[in-house]
C-alpha cells in the first residue's frame, strides 16, 4: 500500500525525467545528418498556417486591453506622455511571449501531438524504426526547429499587431495624441526587451514542441489514447511555459536593469 | 540464405502483468514457421521483441551473433536491415501514396536511380496484386489491400528474415489462399527465414515447416509441423483442430468446474495431417521435408488418412 502511494507520488518525477531524456535525444538528433530540410519547411509552413490568424486575432485585444488598463492608470498619475512606452513595454516584454506560448502550445502543439499520436497507434513509427530510420531525427527534430522558428516569427507578429492595436485604441478611443504615443516609445523600452522577447519565444517553441512530440510518440491504447495525448500535451506545455516565462522574466530583470524614464 | 533466430529464456511483462515467460526456441534458418495462440497471448508483443521495438525483461534474442535484447541502438539499426516486417494493419505511412510507401526503404537505404526503384516497386506491387493502385493513399484502400501493400514494402530490400503479423486476418478466403501460396512461393524464391503469426488454422496446418503455440503465458510447444499436428497434448490438439473441448476457454483458460464438467466428453479423434502447400512451379523448397518423414523418424503413427493428395482443407476450418 505504502509503496503504491509512493509510486503514484513519484510518477510525475519519472515522467519529467523521461521528458528530459527525450529532450536530450532530440538534442543529439539535431546534429545527425542528413538534415530533413523538406520536412522542416513543410512543418514550418503547416505550423505557421494554423497559428498566424489566431495569433493576430489574439494580439489585437491584448494590445487594446493593455492600452485600456495602462491608459487609465497612467492618467491617474498624470503621466499620459508615457502611454506609448508602457504599451510597448507590456506588449513586447510580456504579451508577445505569452500570446505566442498560448498559440504555439494550443494550436501547433496539439496538431503535432495528434499527428504523431495517430502515427504511433497506426504503428507507423514502429514501421519506420524497423526500416532503420530514427523517428526522432526524421520527424521530431524538424518539428522542434519549425516550432522555434515560427514562435519567433509569431512573437514579432504579436508585438507589431499589439502595439498597433494599442495605438488605435489609445488614439481613437481614449483621445491620446499620436505624437505622444509614438514619441514615448523609447522612453522606457529598450533594445534588450526585444531580444528577451525573442529568446522567450525560442524557448517556448522548443518546450512546446518537445512536450507535444513526446506525448504524441508515447500515445497508447487506440484512438482514445491520441485524444488523451493531445489533451495532456496542451495542459503540460501551458503550465511549463507559464512557469518558464516567470523564471525568464525574473532572470531578465536581474541582468538588465529597467530604464528610468 | 536466411538467418536463424535463437530465442533464449525470454520474458516480457507490462507493469505487473506477465505477457509470457521463459520462451525458448530457435526459428530455423530459411524455413517457414508459424506462431499460433489465442487472442491477446502476446504474439504481436513477441514479434516486436524480436525486432527490438520492445525490450524483454530477461533473456536474449540472438541473430547473427548479436543479442537484440542488449545490443546498442546503432547495432540494432544495423541488424534491422536484415528484416522485413509486415505489421498487423500494414502500418503504411499515411502521408504517402502506396508507390512512395513501397519505394521508401529503397530511397532511404540504397543509391538506386529512380528508374531502377520504379522497376523494383512495380515488380513487388505486381507480386501482391496491387498494380494500378500505386497512386492511392493508405486511407483510401481496404484493410486487406493495406496489408498486401505492407507486404510489398517489407520485401523490397530482399530481407533475410520476414516477420508477418497476421497476414491473413481481414482477408477473404480466396485472398488468404492466394497469400498463402505467395508466402510459399516467396520462401522458395528468396530462401529467407519466415515467421508468421496467425489465428488461421488452415494456414497453420498447410503452410509452415514448423509450428509454435503460445498459450497461458508460456510457449506450449514448438517444433516440426508433423510433431504438432500429430500431438496428443490437449492444448495443442484443441487449438490446431479448433475445438471447444479442451483447456482453452473463452477468456484464456477454463476453470476447474468447466474442465470437470467436460471430463467425460472425449476429444474427437485427430484429423489427418494434410499435405504441405507446394510452390506453384512445382519445385520443392530447400527447407521442405518429405511428407511423413518426421513421423517415421520419431516412430509416430500419423492419424489415418494423412498425407493424402486429395485432402487439403482442415476439417475445423470449415
Ligand atoms: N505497449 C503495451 N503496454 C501495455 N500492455 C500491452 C502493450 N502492448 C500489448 N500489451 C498487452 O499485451 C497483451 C498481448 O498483446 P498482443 O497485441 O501481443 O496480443 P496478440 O497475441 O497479438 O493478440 P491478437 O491476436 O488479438 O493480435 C495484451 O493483453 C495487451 O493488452
Ligand atoms: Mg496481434
Amino acid at each position: 500500500m505504502a509503496s503504491t502511494t509512493a509510486t503514484r507520488i513519484l510518477a510525475p518525477v519519472g515522467t519529467a525525467g523521461k521528458l528530459f531524456a527525450f529532450g536530450l535525444d532530440v538534442g543529439r538528433g539535431l546534429f545527425r545528418r542528413p538534415f530533413q530540410t523538406r520536412e522542416f519547411i513543410q512543418q514550418a509552413w503547416f505550423i505557421a498556417s494554423v497559428t498566424i490568424i489566431p495569433t493576430a486575432l489574439v494580439a489585437i485585444p491584448f494590445g487594446a486591453v493593455i492600452a485600456l488598463q495602462v491608459g487609465g492608470l497612467i492618467k491617474q498619475f498624470g503621466a499620459q506622455s508615457f502611454t506609448g512606452s508602457a504599451a510597448v513595454l507590456a506588449v513586447v516584454r510580456e504579451a508577445g511571449p505569452i500570446a505566442t506560448s498560448l498559440l504555439i502550445a494550443g494550436a501547433a502543439g496539439s496538431a503535432i501531438a495528434a499527428d504523431l499520436g495517430a502515427r504511433k497507434i497506426r504503428e507507423e513509427l514502429d514501421a519506420m524504426m524497423v526500416l532503420g530510420i530514427d523517428p526522432i531525427q526524421r520527424l521530431v527534430v524538424p518539428r522542434v526547429l519549425a516550432c522555434m522558428l515560427v514562435a519567433v516569427f509569431l512573437n514579432g507578429l504579436v508585438s507589431v499587431v499589439g502595439v498597433a492595436g494599442g495605438y488605435v485604441f489609445n488614439v481613437v478611443l481614449q483621445d491620446g495624441t499620436p505624437g505622444a504615443y509614438l514619441s514615448s516609445f523609447t522612453a522606457l523600452a529598450q533594445l534588450p526587451d526585444l531580444w528577451q522577447g525573442m529568446a522567450k519565444a525560442l524557448v517556448f517553441g522548443l518546450l512546446a514542441a518537445i512536450v507535444a512530440c513526446y506525448k504524441g510518440m508515447n500515445a497508447a491504447g487506440g484512438p482514445k489514447g491520441v485524444g488523451d495525448a493531445v489533451n495532456e500535451s496542451v495542459v503540460i506545455s501551458f503550465m511549463l511555459l507559464f512557469v518558464v516565462n516567470f523564471v525568464m522574466s525574473a532572470i531578465y530583470f536581474q541582468l538588465v536593469p529597467p530604464k528610468t524614464g | 540464405m536466411g538467418v536463424e533466430i535463437k530465442i533464449e529464456d525470454l520474458s516480457k511483462s507490462f507493469g505487473k502483468q506477465l505477457i509470457w515467460g521463459d520462451v525458448t526456441l530457435t526459428v530455423p534458418a530459411g524455413e517457414v514457421s508459424v506462431m499460433l495462440g489465442p487472442s491477446g497471448t502476446g504474439k504481436s508483443v513477441l514479434l516486436k521483441t524480436l525486432i527490438g521495438l520492445l525490450k524483454p525483461d530477461k533473456g536474449s534474442v540472438i541473430i547473427e551473433g548479436t543479442d537484440i535484447a542488449s545490443c546498442s541502438e546503432k547495432e540494432l539499426y544495423e541488424i534491422r536491415k536484415l528484416f522485413g516486417v509486415l505489421f498487423q494493419d500494414g502500418a503504411m505511412f499515411g502521408s504517402m501514396n502506396l508507390y512512395d510507401n513501397v519505394a521508401f526503404p529503397l530511397r532511404e537505404h540504397t543509391k538506386k536511380s529512380e528508374s531502377e526503384i520504379r522497376d523494383i516497386v512495380m515488380e513487388k506491387m505486381d507480386l501482391v496484386g496491387l498494380l494500378g493502385a500505386e497512386d492511392k493513399l493508405p486511407g483510401e484502400i481496404s484493410g486487406g489491400m493495406r496489408k498486401r501493400a505492407g507486404l510489398a514494402r517489407a520485401l523490397v530490400l530482399d530481407p533475410e528474415i520476414v516477420l508477418f503479423d497476421e497476414p491473413d486476418s481481414g482477408l477473404d478466403p480466396v485472398r488468404t489462399a492466394f497469400l498463402n501460396q505467395l508466402i510459399v512461393d516467396l520462401n522458395a524464391q528468396i530462401d529467407a527465414t519466415f515467421l508468421i503469426v496467425t489465428h488461421d488454422i488452415n494456414t497453420a496446418r498447410t503452410v509452415p515447416d514448423n509450428i509454435g503455440l503460445l498459450y497461458h503465458r508460456h510457449l506450449a510447444m514448438f517444433g516440426p509441423r508433423e510433431m504438432l499436428l500429430s500431438s496428443e497434448e490437449p492444448v495443442v490438439r484443441q487449438f490446431l483442430n479448433a475445438q471447444k473441448v479442451g483447456p482453452i476457454g473463452m477468456s484464456e483458460e477454463k476453470d476447474a468446474d468447466e474442465l470437470e464438467a467436460e471430463k467425460d466428453e472425449a476429444m474427437p479423434p485427430l484429423p489427418p495431417i494434410p499435405m504441405q502447400l507446394e510452390p506453384s512451379n512445382g519445385i520443392a523448397r530447400r527447407s521442405q521435408r518429405e511428407p511423413g518423414a518426421w513421423c517415421r523418424e520419431n516412430g509416430v503413427t500419423p492419424p489415418p488418412g494423412s498425407f493424402d493428395q486429395n485432402m487439403s482443407m482442415a476439417p475445423g476450418a470449415g
